[in-house]
Protein backbone atom coordinates (compact mmCIF):
# COMPACT_ATOMS: atom_id res chain seq x y z
CA UNK A 1 0.00 0.00 0.00
CA UNK A 2 0.87 3.46 -1.01
CA UNK A 3 1.92 5.59 2.18
CA UNK A 4 -0.05 8.42 3.17
CA UNK A 5 1.03 11.57 1.12
CA UNK A 6 1.21 13.61 4.07
CA UNK A 7 0.56 12.28 7.67
CA UNK A 8 0.50 14.48 10.85
CA UNK A 9 -0.59 13.91 13.96
CA UNK A 10 -0.57 16.69 17.00
CA UNK A 11 1.59 19.55 15.68
CA UNK A 12 2.37 22.13 17.76
CA UNK A 13 5.05 24.58 17.17
CA UNK A 14 5.46 27.81 18.83
CA UNK A 15 8.19 30.95 18.35
CA UNK A 16 9.67 32.45 21.65
CA UNK A 17 6.06 30.73 23.45
CA UNK A 18 3.63 32.22 21.01
CA UNK A 19 1.78 29.34 19.71
CA UNK A 20 1.75 29.69 16.28
CA UNK A 21 -0.11 26.27 15.41
CA UNK A 22 -1.46 24.13 18.12
CA UNK A 23 -2.74 20.59 18.25
CA UNK A 24 -2.86 19.73 14.34
CA UNK A 25 -3.96 16.36 13.08
CA UNK A 26 -4.65 15.58 9.58
CA UNK A 27 -4.23 13.19 6.63
CA UNK A 28 -3.54 13.53 3.17
CA UNK A 29 -3.76 10.78 0.43
CA UNK A 30 -1.29 10.50 -2.41
CA UNK A 31 -2.98 12.58 -5.30
CA UNK A 32 -4.34 14.79 -3.57
CA UNK A 33 -4.97 18.61 -3.98
CA UNK A 34 -5.17 20.40 -1.03
CA UNK A 35 -5.60 24.31 -1.12
CA UNK A 36 -4.01 25.75 2.90
CA UNK A 37 -6.29 28.60 3.28
CA UNK A 38 -6.09 30.97 6.75
CA UNK A 39 -5.72 34.74 7.59
CA UNK A 40 -2.81 35.90 7.14
CA UNK A 41 -0.13 35.27 9.98
CA UNK A 42 -2.43 32.05 10.94
CA UNK A 43 0.40 30.02 10.03
CA UNK A 44 0.31 28.86 6.84
CA UNK A 45 3.98 28.94 5.74
CA UNK A 46 5.06 27.63 9.30
CA UNK A 47 3.02 24.68 8.74
CA UNK A 48 4.51 24.41 5.61
CA UNK A 49 7.99 24.40 6.87
CA UNK A 50 7.68 22.00 8.89
CA UNK A 51 6.28 19.94 5.76
CA UNK A 52 9.36 20.95 4.56
CA UNK A 53 11.55 20.02 7.52
CA UNK A 54 13.04 23.35 7.08
CA UNK A 55 11.60 24.14 11.07
CA UNK A 56 11.41 21.32 13.42
CA UNK A 57 7.92 20.64 15.70
CA UNK A 58 7.70 21.47 19.19
CA UNK A 59 5.39 18.31 19.86
CA UNK A 60 3.61 15.89 17.33
CA UNK A 61 5.05 13.74 14.26
CA UNK A 62 5.05 14.48 10.87
CA UNK A 63 5.37 11.89 8.18
CA UNK A 64 5.91 13.19 4.48
CA UNK A 65 5.38 10.14 1.67
CA UNK A 66 6.13 7.72 4.80
CA UNK A 67 9.33 9.33 5.82
CA UNK A 68 10.57 12.38 8.07
CA UNK A 69 10.51 15.53 6.01
CA UNK A 70 14.36 15.86 5.74
CA UNK A 71 14.51 12.45 4.36
CA UNK A 72 11.66 12.94 1.90
CA UNK A 73 13.16 15.85 0.84
CA UNK A 74 14.48 14.73 -2.71
CA UNK A 75 10.67 13.43 -3.68
CA UNK A 76 9.68 16.93 -2.44
CA UNK A 77 9.59 19.83 -4.94
CA UNK A 78 9.00 23.44 -3.02
CA UNK A 79 8.12 26.85 -4.61
CA UNK A 80 8.91 28.96 -2.63
CA UNK A 81 6.80 32.53 -1.86
CA UNK A 82 8.86 35.11 -2.96
CA UNK A 83 10.67 35.16 -6.01
CA UNK A 84 11.47 38.23 -6.56
CA UNK A 85 14.45 38.23 -4.29
CA UNK A 86 17.69 39.02 -5.60
CA UNK A 87 16.99 40.04 -8.67
CA UNK A 88 20.43 41.76 -9.38
CA UNK A 89 22.11 38.39 -8.82
CA UNK A 90 24.26 36.90 -11.89
CA UNK A 91 21.96 33.77 -12.87
CA UNK A 92 20.14 32.97 -15.94
CA UNK A 93 16.52 30.96 -15.76
CA UNK A 94 18.48 27.51 -16.61
CA UNK A 95 20.94 28.19 -13.46
CA UNK A 96 18.10 28.12 -11.37
CA UNK A 97 16.36 25.35 -12.60
CA UNK A 98 19.66 23.32 -12.42
CA UNK A 99 19.68 23.97 -8.84
CA UNK A 100 16.29 21.63 -8.41
CA UNK A 101 18.83 18.92 -9.15
CA UNK A 102 21.54 19.41 -6.23
CA UNK A 103 22.06 16.26 -4.55
CA UNK A 104 24.12 15.63 -1.02
CA UNK A 105 25.51 13.00 -3.06
CA UNK A 106 26.92 14.44 -6.23
CA UNK A 107 28.56 17.93 -4.42
CA UNK A 108 32.09 18.73 -5.35
CA UNK A 109 30.83 17.42 -9.00
CA UNK A 110 29.52 19.53 -11.90
CA UNK A 111 25.83 18.60 -12.80
CA UNK A 112 25.67 15.49 -15.16
CA UNK A 113 24.54 15.11 -18.45
CA UNK A 114 21.09 13.66 -17.34
CA UNK A 115 20.69 16.62 -14.96
CA UNK A 116 20.88 19.14 -17.71
CA UNK A 117 18.19 17.56 -19.81
CA UNK A 118 15.87 16.97 -16.57
CA UNK A 119 16.35 20.97 -16.35
CA UNK A 120 15.82 21.62 -19.87
CA UNK A 121 13.02 19.65 -19.94
CA UNK A 122 11.55 21.05 -17.02
CA UNK A 123 12.23 24.57 -18.04
CA UNK A 124 10.25 23.25 -21.57
CA UNK A 125 7.18 21.98 -19.71
CA UNK A 126 6.40 25.44 -17.80
CA UNK A 127 6.91 27.06 -21.63
CA UNK A 128 10.16 29.05 -20.88
CA UNK A 129 12.64 26.88 -22.85
CA UNK A 130 13.46 30.08 -24.67
CA UNK A 131 14.42 32.10 -22.13
CA UNK A 132 16.31 29.63 -20.89
CA UNK A 133 19.58 31.88 -20.90
CA UNK A 134 17.60 34.89 -19.84
CA UNK A 135 18.66 37.03 -16.75
CA UNK A 136 16.54 36.49 -13.80
CA UNK A 137 15.88 40.68 -13.65
CA UNK A 138 15.16 40.74 -16.81
CA UNK A 139 12.03 38.50 -16.36
CA UNK A 140 8.30 39.50 -15.69
CA UNK A 141 6.87 38.17 -12.47
CA UNK A 142 4.36 35.39 -14.12
CA UNK A 143 8.17 34.14 -15.79
CA UNK A 144 9.90 34.12 -12.86
CA UNK A 145 7.46 32.27 -10.76
CA UNK A 146 7.43 29.61 -13.65
CA UNK A 147 10.96 29.43 -13.51
CA UNK A 148 11.08 28.43 -9.73
CA UNK A 149 8.06 25.40 -10.32
CA UNK A 150 10.58 24.46 -13.33
CA UNK A 151 13.00 24.20 -10.86
CA UNK A 152 11.10 22.11 -8.39
CA UNK A 153 9.81 19.94 -11.61
CA UNK A 154 13.43 19.35 -12.19
CA UNK A 155 13.84 17.27 -9.45
CA UNK A 156 10.36 15.00 -10.33
CA UNK A 157 8.86 15.33 -7.34
CA UNK A 158 6.54 12.80 -6.05
CA UNK A 159 4.59 16.37 -3.86
CA UNK A 160 4.90 19.52 -4.43
CA UNK A 161 4.29 22.44 -2.03
CA UNK A 162 3.78 26.15 -3.73
CA UNK A 163 3.50 29.00 -1.16
CA UNK A 164 1.56 31.74 -2.45
CA UNK A 165 1.93 31.39 -6.09
CA UNK A 166 0.32 33.82 -7.24
CA UNK A 167 0.52 36.44 -5.09
CA UNK A 168 1.39 40.10 -6.78
CA UNK A 169 1.35 38.33 -10.70
CA UNK A 170 -1.83 39.15 -13.05
CA UNK A 171 -5.07 36.87 -12.76
CA UNK A 172 -4.19 35.53 -16.35
CA UNK A 173 -1.41 33.62 -14.88
CA UNK A 174 -3.31 32.69 -12.16
CA UNK A 175 -5.91 31.02 -14.69
CA UNK A 176 -3.08 29.60 -16.74
CA UNK A 177 -0.83 27.87 -13.45
CA UNK A 178 -3.94 26.24 -11.90
CA UNK A 179 -4.74 24.05 -14.86
CA UNK A 180 -1.15 23.82 -15.16
CA UNK A 181 -1.04 22.20 -11.79
CA UNK A 182 -4.36 20.36 -12.32
CA UNK A 183 -2.74 18.56 -15.39
CA UNK A 184 0.60 17.93 -12.74
CA UNK A 185 -1.77 16.64 -10.12
CA UNK A 186 -2.24 13.68 -12.48
CA UNK A 187 1.32 12.27 -11.69
CA UNK A 188 1.79 14.24 -8.56
CA UNK A 189 0.43 15.34 -4.88
CA UNK A 190 -0.04 18.86 -4.93
CA UNK A 191 -0.23 21.56 -1.78
CA UNK A 192 -1.17 25.09 -2.56
CA UNK A 193 -0.88 27.60 0.22
CA UNK A 194 -3.05 30.95 -0.48
CA UNK A 195 -5.18 33.39 1.37
CA UNK A 196 -7.34 33.51 -1.79
CA UNK A 197 -10.52 31.32 -1.56
CA UNK A 198 -12.02 32.26 -4.97
CA UNK A 199 -9.20 29.75 -6.84
CA UNK A 200 -9.25 27.63 -4.40
CA UNK A 201 -12.65 26.49 -4.69
CA UNK A 202 -12.56 25.87 -8.50
CA UNK A 203 -9.61 23.79 -8.47
CA UNK A 204 -8.57 21.79 -6.24
CA UNK A 205 -9.86 18.13 -4.22
CA UNK A 206 -9.43 19.24 -0.43
CA UNK A 207 -9.38 21.96 1.92
CA UNK A 208 -7.63 23.16 5.01
CA UNK A 209 -8.22 26.13 7.20
CA UNK A 210 -4.96 27.27 9.10
CA UNK A 211 -5.44 29.90 12.04
CA UNK A 212 -3.42 28.40 15.31
CA UNK A 213 -5.65 25.23 15.00
CA UNK A 214 -6.96 23.40 11.93
CA UNK A 215 -9.72 22.21 10.02
CA UNK A 216 -9.67 20.01 7.17
CA UNK A 217 -11.97 18.95 4.20
CA UNK A 218 -11.36 16.04 1.87
CA UNK A 219 -14.19 16.92 -0.64
CA UNK A 220 -12.86 20.40 -0.90
CA UNK A 221 -15.73 22.18 0.52
CA UNK A 222 -14.95 25.30 2.51
CA UNK A 223 -17.81 25.04 5.68
CA UNK A 224 -18.69 28.23 7.30
CA UNK A 225 -16.22 27.29 10.28
CA UNK A 226 -13.57 28.34 7.91
CA UNK A 227 -15.04 31.25 6.52
CA UNK A 228 -15.00 32.26 10.25
CA UNK A 229 -11.42 30.95 11.08
CA UNK A 230 -10.54 33.14 8.14
CA UNK A 231 -12.83 35.87 8.56
CA UNK A 232 -11.19 38.21 5.76
CA UNK A 233 -11.81 34.99 3.27
CA UNK A 234 -15.74 36.25 2.35
CA UNK A 235 -13.99 39.60 0.86
CA UNK A 236 -11.78 37.42 -1.52
CA UNK A 237 -15.22 35.09 -2.02
CA UNK A 238 -17.20 38.15 -2.98
CA UNK A 239 -14.63 39.34 -5.20
CA UNK A 240 -14.40 36.34 -7.47
CA UNK A 241 -18.08 35.84 -7.84
CA UNK A 242 -17.99 31.83 -6.89
CA UNK A 243 -19.56 31.61 -3.70
CA UNK A 244 -22.36 29.07 -4.50
CA UNK A 245 -19.55 26.84 -5.54
CA UNK A 246 -17.93 26.46 -2.33
CA UNK A 247 -20.32 27.47 0.62
CA UNK A 248 -21.50 24.16 2.32
CA UNK A 249 -25.35 24.50 2.44
CA UNK A 250 -26.35 25.61 6.12
CA UNK A 251 -29.55 23.68 5.93
CA UNK A 252 -27.91 20.58 5.33
CA UNK A 253 -26.22 20.19 8.82
CA UNK B 1 56.91 50.71 -16.72
CA UNK B 2 58.87 48.34 -18.61
CA UNK B 3 62.36 50.13 -16.75
CA UNK B 4 60.64 49.82 -13.32
CA UNK B 5 60.73 45.89 -14.17
CA UNK B 6 64.12 45.96 -13.59
CA UNK B 7 64.15 45.95 -9.80
CA UNK B 8 62.99 42.48 -8.12
CA UNK B 9 60.52 44.82 -5.37
CA UNK B 10 58.54 45.89 -8.35
CA UNK B 11 58.16 41.95 -9.56
CA UNK B 12 57.08 41.28 -6.93
CA UNK B 13 54.85 44.08 -6.63
CA UNK B 14 53.15 43.17 -9.46
CA UNK B 15 53.08 39.20 -8.58
CA UNK B 16 51.53 39.68 -5.62
CA UNK B 17 49.07 42.08 -7.21
CA UNK B 18 47.85 39.61 -9.86
CA UNK B 19 47.90 37.06 -7.02
CA UNK B 20 45.86 38.86 -5.09
CA UNK B 21 43.23 40.49 -7.96
CA UNK B 22 42.68 36.93 -8.41
CA UNK B 23 41.64 35.63 -4.96
CA UNK B 24 39.84 38.75 -4.65
CA UNK B 25 38.04 38.35 -7.75
CA UNK B 26 36.35 35.13 -6.73
CA UNK B 27 35.89 35.91 -2.93
CA UNK B 28 35.00 39.40 -3.91
CA UNK B 29 32.13 38.13 -5.70
CA UNK B 30 31.07 35.82 -3.07
CA UNK B 31 30.72 38.19 -0.80
CA UNK B 32 28.90 40.54 -2.75
CA UNK B 33 26.27 37.85 -3.69
CA UNK B 34 26.03 36.85 -0.21
CA UNK B 35 26.16 40.88 1.29
CA UNK B 36 28.74 39.92 3.86
CA UNK B 37 30.63 42.92 2.83
CA UNK B 38 30.45 44.17 6.66
CA UNK B 39 31.74 41.08 7.94
CA UNK B 40 34.65 40.80 5.35
CA UNK B 41 35.55 44.44 6.85
CA UNK B 42 35.12 43.25 10.40
CA UNK B 43 37.28 40.39 9.50
CA UNK B 44 40.03 42.48 7.85
CA UNK B 45 40.67 44.69 11.22
CA UNK B 46 40.36 41.75 13.63
CA UNK B 47 43.30 40.30 11.18
CA UNK B 48 45.33 43.16 13.16
CA UNK B 49 44.99 41.13 16.47
CA UNK B 50 46.75 38.99 14.71
CA UNK B 51 49.49 40.71 13.31
CA UNK B 52 50.27 42.34 16.72
CA UNK B 53 49.92 38.66 17.85
CA UNK B 54 52.46 37.82 15.85
CA UNK B 55 54.90 40.67 16.26
CA UNK B 56 54.65 39.51 20.19
CA UNK B 57 55.34 35.84 19.75
CA UNK B 58 57.77 36.69 17.44
CA UNK B 59 56.50 34.12 14.45
CA UNK B 60 55.86 35.73 10.47
CA UNK B 61 53.05 38.39 10.49
CA UNK B 62 51.07 36.47 7.79
CA UNK B 63 50.56 33.25 9.70
CA UNK B 64 49.77 34.97 12.78
CA UNK B 65 47.06 37.44 10.85
CA UNK B 66 46.08 34.29 8.86
CA UNK B 67 45.31 31.61 12.09
CA UNK B 68 43.71 34.69 13.84
CA UNK B 69 41.45 35.94 11.17
CA UNK B 70 40.04 32.18 10.38
CA UNK B 71 39.44 31.95 13.99
CA UNK B 72 37.45 35.09 13.96
CA UNK B 73 35.93 34.25 11.04
CA UNK B 74 34.55 31.15 12.50
CA UNK B 75 32.71 33.01 15.19
CA UNK B 76 31.14 35.81 12.70
CA UNK B 77 30.16 32.99 10.65
CA UNK B 78 28.17 30.95 13.86
CA UNK B 79 27.11 34.99 15.04
CA UNK B 80 25.71 35.82 11.69
CA UNK B 81 24.74 32.48 9.92
CA UNK B 82 20.91 32.23 11.57
CA UNK B 83 20.40 36.03 11.98
CA UNK B 84 22.27 38.01 9.74
CA UNK B 85 20.75 41.22 9.84
CA UNK B 86 21.32 41.10 13.24
CA UNK B 87 24.78 40.36 13.42
CA UNK B 88 26.10 43.60 12.65
CA UNK B 89 26.52 44.73 16.62
CA UNK B 90 28.52 41.85 17.31
CA UNK B 91 30.75 42.34 14.22
CA UNK B 92 31.17 46.05 14.76
CA UNK B 93 32.22 44.54 18.51
CA UNK B 94 35.31 42.09 17.13
CA UNK B 95 36.04 44.64 14.61
CA UNK B 96 37.13 46.95 17.42
CA UNK B 97 38.35 44.43 19.95
CA UNK B 98 40.45 42.80 17.22
CA UNK B 99 42.10 46.24 16.07
CA UNK B 100 42.78 47.54 19.90
CA UNK B 101 43.99 44.18 20.70
CA UNK B 102 46.48 44.30 17.36
CA UNK B 103 48.08 47.55 18.56
CA UNK B 104 48.51 47.08 22.48
CA UNK B 105 49.97 43.87 21.69
CA UNK B 106 52.69 45.71 19.27
CA UNK B 107 52.59 48.37 22.23
CA UNK B 108 54.15 45.99 24.56
CA UNK B 109 56.22 44.13 22.51
CA UNK B 110 59.79 45.22 23.10
CA UNK B 111 61.77 46.63 20.10
CA UNK B 112 61.37 48.82 16.59
CA UNK B 113 58.12 48.95 15.44
CA UNK B 114 58.32 50.60 11.76
CA UNK B 115 56.03 48.46 10.16
CA UNK B 116 52.80 49.39 12.22
CA UNK B 117 52.04 51.85 9.23
CA UNK B 118 52.79 49.21 5.71
CA UNK B 119 49.40 47.22 7.69
CA UNK B 120 47.10 49.67 8.02
CA UNK B 121 48.13 51.07 4.18
CA UNK B 122 49.32 48.05 2.19
CA UNK B 123 53.13 48.24 1.24
CA UNK B 124 53.03 46.29 -1.83
CA UNK B 125 56.17 47.56 -2.98
CA UNK B 126 57.66 46.32 0.12
CA UNK B 127 56.53 43.01 -0.83
CA UNK B 128 59.20 40.02 -0.13
CA UNK B 129 59.50 36.78 -1.90
CA UNK B 130 58.50 34.89 0.96
CA UNK B 131 55.06 36.37 0.73
CA UNK B 132 54.45 35.22 -2.47
CA UNK B 133 55.35 32.06 -1.51
CA UNK B 134 52.90 32.33 0.59
CA UNK B 135 50.39 33.79 -1.72
CA UNK B 136 50.77 30.59 -4.48
CA UNK B 137 49.00 28.14 -2.16
CA UNK B 138 46.52 30.35 -0.66
CA UNK B 139 45.64 31.01 -4.11
CA UNK B 140 45.53 27.82 -5.13
CA UNK B 141 43.29 26.75 -2.39
CA UNK B 142 41.05 29.51 -2.84
CA UNK B 143 40.29 29.13 -6.70
CA UNK B 144 40.42 25.26 -6.56
CA UNK B 145 37.39 25.26 -3.47
CA UNK B 146 35.54 27.30 -5.61
CA UNK B 147 35.87 25.43 -8.58
CA UNK B 148 35.29 22.04 -6.75
CA UNK B 149 31.94 23.33 -4.94
CA UNK B 150 30.78 26.13 -7.66
CA UNK B 151 27.37 24.41 -7.62
CA UNK B 152 26.60 24.17 -4.21
CA UNK B 153 28.10 27.80 -3.09
CA UNK B 154 26.46 29.42 -6.17
CA UNK B 155 22.83 27.56 -4.76
CA UNK B 156 23.43 28.75 -1.31
CA UNK B 157 24.34 32.22 -2.29
CA UNK B 158 21.03 32.41 -4.24
CA UNK B 159 18.88 30.84 -2.02
CA UNK B 160 20.14 28.98 1.14
CA UNK B 161 16.73 27.84 2.22
CA UNK B 162 15.74 25.81 -0.85
CA UNK B 163 19.58 24.40 -1.04
CA UNK B 164 19.06 23.41 2.83
CA UNK B 165 16.16 21.42 1.80
CA UNK B 166 17.82 19.80 -1.12
CA UNK B 167 19.97 18.52 1.66
CA UNK B 168 23.39 20.61 1.14
CA UNK B 169 25.12 21.43 4.32
CA UNK B 170 24.95 24.98 3.74
CA UNK B 171 25.95 25.84 7.50
CA UNK B 172 29.18 24.21 6.57
CA UNK B 173 29.64 25.61 3.63
CA UNK B 174 29.21 29.67 4.88
CA UNK B 175 31.49 28.97 7.64
CA UNK B 176 34.06 27.67 4.07
CA UNK B 177 33.02 30.62 2.75
CA UNK B 178 33.97 33.16 6.16
CA UNK B 179 36.94 31.10 6.56
CA UNK B 180 38.57 31.59 2.56
CA UNK B 181 37.33 35.15 3.12
CA UNK B 182 39.60 35.50 6.28
CA UNK B 183 42.53 33.80 4.31
CA UNK B 184 41.83 36.41 1.52
CA UNK B 185 41.67 39.18 3.53
CA UNK B 186 44.85 38.17 5.19
CA UNK B 187 46.49 38.38 1.88
CA UNK B 188 45.01 41.84 0.76
CA UNK B 189 45.99 43.56 3.51
CA UNK B 190 49.60 43.02 2.72
CA UNK B 191 48.64 44.81 -0.80
CA UNK B 192 46.37 47.82 0.41
CA UNK B 193 46.44 47.60 3.82
CA UNK B 194 43.34 46.71 6.15
CA UNK B 195 41.66 50.03 6.03
CA UNK B 196 41.25 50.10 2.05
CA UNK B 197 40.83 46.12 1.43
CA UNK B 198 37.01 46.31 1.46
CA UNK B 199 37.46 48.50 -1.74
CA UNK B 200 39.60 45.89 -3.49
CA UNK B 201 37.03 43.08 -2.50
CA UNK B 202 34.24 44.68 -3.49
CA UNK B 203 34.64 47.32 -6.21
CA UNK B 204 35.52 45.00 -8.87
CA UNK B 205 33.18 42.23 -8.30
CA UNK B 206 30.36 45.21 -8.02
CA UNK B 207 30.98 46.57 -11.31
CA UNK B 208 31.72 43.09 -13.25
CA UNK B 209 28.05 41.85 -11.52
CA UNK B 210 26.47 44.55 -13.78
CA UNK B 211 27.83 43.04 -16.97
CA UNK B 212 27.62 39.52 -16.33
CA UNK B 213 24.70 36.64 -16.39
CA UNK B 214 27.19 34.15 -14.44
CA UNK B 215 28.21 33.93 -11.10
CA UNK B 216 31.10 32.26 -12.86
CA UNK B 217 31.29 34.92 -15.75
CA UNK B 218 31.40 37.62 -12.60
CA UNK B 219 34.60 35.82 -10.84
CA UNK B 220 36.31 35.80 -14.17
CA UNK B 221 35.97 39.13 -15.16
CA UNK B 222 36.18 40.95 -11.45
CA UNK B 223 39.86 39.18 -11.61
CA UNK B 224 40.42 40.50 -14.89
CA UNK B 225 39.32 44.30 -13.08
CA UNK B 226 40.96 43.69 -10.05
CA UNK B 227 44.37 42.77 -11.94
CA UNK B 228 44.11 46.21 -14.22
CA UNK B 229 43.36 48.10 -11.43
CA UNK B 230 46.78 46.82 -9.52
CA UNK B 231 48.78 47.13 -12.19
CA UNK B 232 47.51 50.58 -12.97
CA UNK B 233 47.69 51.63 -10.23
CA UNK B 234 51.14 50.52 -9.48
CA UNK B 235 52.01 52.25 -13.13
CA UNK B 236 50.59 55.54 -11.27
CA UNK B 237 52.22 55.18 -8.36
CA UNK B 238 55.70 54.32 -9.47
CA UNK B 239 55.18 57.15 -12.34
CA UNK B 240 53.98 60.05 -9.72
CA UNK B 241 54.91 58.89 -6.29
CA UNK B 242 52.47 58.51 -4.75
CA UNK B 243 51.39 55.84 -2.26
CA UNK B 244 50.63 52.33 -3.92
CA UNK B 245 47.80 51.41 -2.26
CA UNK B 246 45.75 54.58 -1.94
CA UNK B 247 46.22 54.77 -5.68
CA UNK B 248 45.47 51.41 -6.27
CA UNK B 249 41.72 52.11 -4.58
CA UNK B 250 41.55 55.08 -6.20
CA UNK B 251 42.10 53.60 -9.86
CA UNK B 252 39.74 50.90 -9.05
CA UNK B 253 37.55 53.88 -7.47
CA UNK B 254 37.24 56.09 -10.89
CA UNK B 255 36.60 52.89 -12.57
CA UNK B 256 33.48 52.41 -10.00
CA UNK B 257 32.41 55.84 -10.61
CA UNK B 258 32.29 55.46 -14.37
CA UNK B 259 30.66 52.64 -14.27
CA UNK B 260 27.77 54.02 -12.47
CA UNK B 261 27.55 56.94 -14.80
CA UNK B 262 27.14 54.57 -17.56
CA UNK B 263 24.22 52.91 -15.82
CA UNK B 264 22.25 56.27 -14.85
CA UNK B 265 22.60 57.01 -18.63
CA UNK B 266 21.39 54.10 -19.84
CA UNK B 267 18.52 54.34 -17.71
CA UNK B 268 17.93 57.50 -18.01
CA UNK B 269 17.75 56.33 -21.72
CA UNK B 270 15.25 53.58 -21.34
CA UNK B 271 12.83 56.59 -19.72
CA UNK B 272 12.95 58.38 -23.03
CA UNK B 273 12.21 55.59 -25.31
CA UNK B 274 9.12 54.62 -23.27
CA UNK B 275 8.07 58.10 -23.22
Amino acid sequence: MKPDAIQVRNLSFSYDKTAILQDITFTLKQGDFLGIIGPNGGGKTTLLKLLLGILAPDKGEILVLGEAPHDAKHRIGYVPQHTDFNLRFPVSAIDIVLMGRLRRSSIGRPYSRKDRSNAEKALDRVGMAEYRHTHIGELSGGQRQRVFIARALAAMPEIFFLDEPTAGIDPHFETDLFSFLKELNKEATIVVVTHDIGVISSNVKSVACVNRTMIFHEQGKITPEMIDMAYQCPVDLVAHGLPHRVFADHEEK
Amino acid sequence: MCEALQFEFMRNALLAGILVSISCGIIGSLVVVNRIVFISGGLAHAAYGGIGLAFFTGTPPILGAALFSVAFSMIMAAVSFKNRHRADTIIGVIWAVGMALGIILIDITPGYNVDLMSYLFGSILAVPKSDIWYMIPLDIIIVSSVVILYKEFLAMSYDEEFTFIAGIPVRLLYFFLLGMTALCVVMVIRVVGLILVIALLTIPPYIAEKYTRSLGRMMALACLLGILFTVLGLWLSYSYNLTSGATIVMVAAVAFFISQSFEITKKRNKIKVRK
